[in-house]
């Protein structure tokens, strides 16, 4: 019961809020609130260069009157004024919506920033997390190891033992 | 080139009692084949229409840079004298800015162009981009 009487509350505020923000009433008068996504759209677009609508929709008293001259020859018409009668029918020209945007330089920077991060990490990682490594890689250790395997002739053809002198006890020259 | 010449000749020797084949028609795809000149001459027709509205100027400008091509210089004259008509000015500037957009790598294209429409453009007042300053970023 209490949560019934919840619903029909929050129902109630919902519809309030609705009918506050569109004229649509009940009973089919009036007129739907129109959505912006449903008007025709300007876009910059090489492959459509004519947009539905201009740029700029609200013209100043200076662009109303600039429109009126527009009608009348072109050639009268000053270089700014013939500039800012494109800058009212299109935001930006061919070569500014072709242009790049840089953000490449972003993201290589990106990627060398993260990738000095992760070497830092293991670099961490390598003194804190990791114990020693074992004794067989001690340098005294390394020497027994490789006599041994010179003792145990090794690749003695042309691998490891070939490289040794055995006359000399040194590695061939 | 020779192969279409063959096919041209065996489609003319099929055909030969039917007088109604025209020029354009060729034996291997369906229907006729528009030439390069009708093509042309439609879309001039298309642009003087003299009471054209912005709609269609915007239509078929739009239309005609979705083409695989660069439009004709008698082509844009037509559509540069609807900009006239519709007293659009900033549409004039930005077809020409396409033309040479459309072009792409083909630098030469958009010289010629211009030269072939220079009549025009004076006698319009119209702008190209470049005395605007509007082809830098």
């Amino acid at each position: 019961m209490c949560l019934r009487m919840l619903a029909t509350r929050v129902f109630r505020l919902v519809g309030n809020r609705a009918l506050s923000t569109s004229i649509c009433l009940r009973g089919g008068h009036g007129v739907a609130k129109v959505e912006d996504y449903t008007l025709p759209a300007y876009f910059d677009r090489r492959e459509s260069p004519l947009p539905d609508i201009k740029f700029v929709q609200q013209l100043s008293p200076d662009q109303k009157s600039l429109k009126e001259k527009e009608k009348g020859s072109w050639a009268a018409l000053s270089k700014e004024e013939k500039i800012a009668l494109y800058r009212i029918s299109f935001k930006e020209s061919f070569a500014e919506m072709d242009k790049g945007t840089g953000e490449w330089k972003s993201v290589v920077a990106g990627i060398f920033f993260f990738i000095g991060f992760t070497g830092l990490v293991v670099l961490w990682q390598r003194n804190y997390v990791y114990g020693d490594v074992p004794h067989t890689f001690d340098p005294e250790y390394k020497q027994k190891e490789v006599q041994r395997m010179l003792d145990m002739r090794i690749n003695p053809v042309e691998g490891f033992s070939a490289k040794w002198d055995y006359e000399n006890n040194a590695w061939k020259k | 080139m020779f192969s279409h010449v063959l096919l041209k000749v065996s489609s003319d020797r099929l055909w030969s009692f039917s007088s109604t084949a025209s020029v354009a028609a060729r034996s291997y795809s369906h229907g006729k084949q528009e030439t390069d000149e009708e093509f042309d001459a439609r879309w001039v027709t298309y642009f003087n229409k003299p009471d054209i509205d912005a709609w269609e100027l915007r239509k078929g400008m739009n239309t005609l840079i979705g083409y695989d091509l660069v439009p004709e210089p008698k082509i844009l004259e037509a559509a540069l004298r609807a900009c006239r008509r519709l007293n659009d000015l900033a549409s004039a500037i930005r077809i020409l800015e396409a033309v040479k957009d459309k072009s792409g790598p083909h630098k030469e294209i958009y010289p010629y162009v211009l030269q072939e429409l220079r009549p025009t453009l004076s006698e319009l007042g119209i702008p190209t981009p470049e005395e605007l300053g509007i082809d830098k970023a």
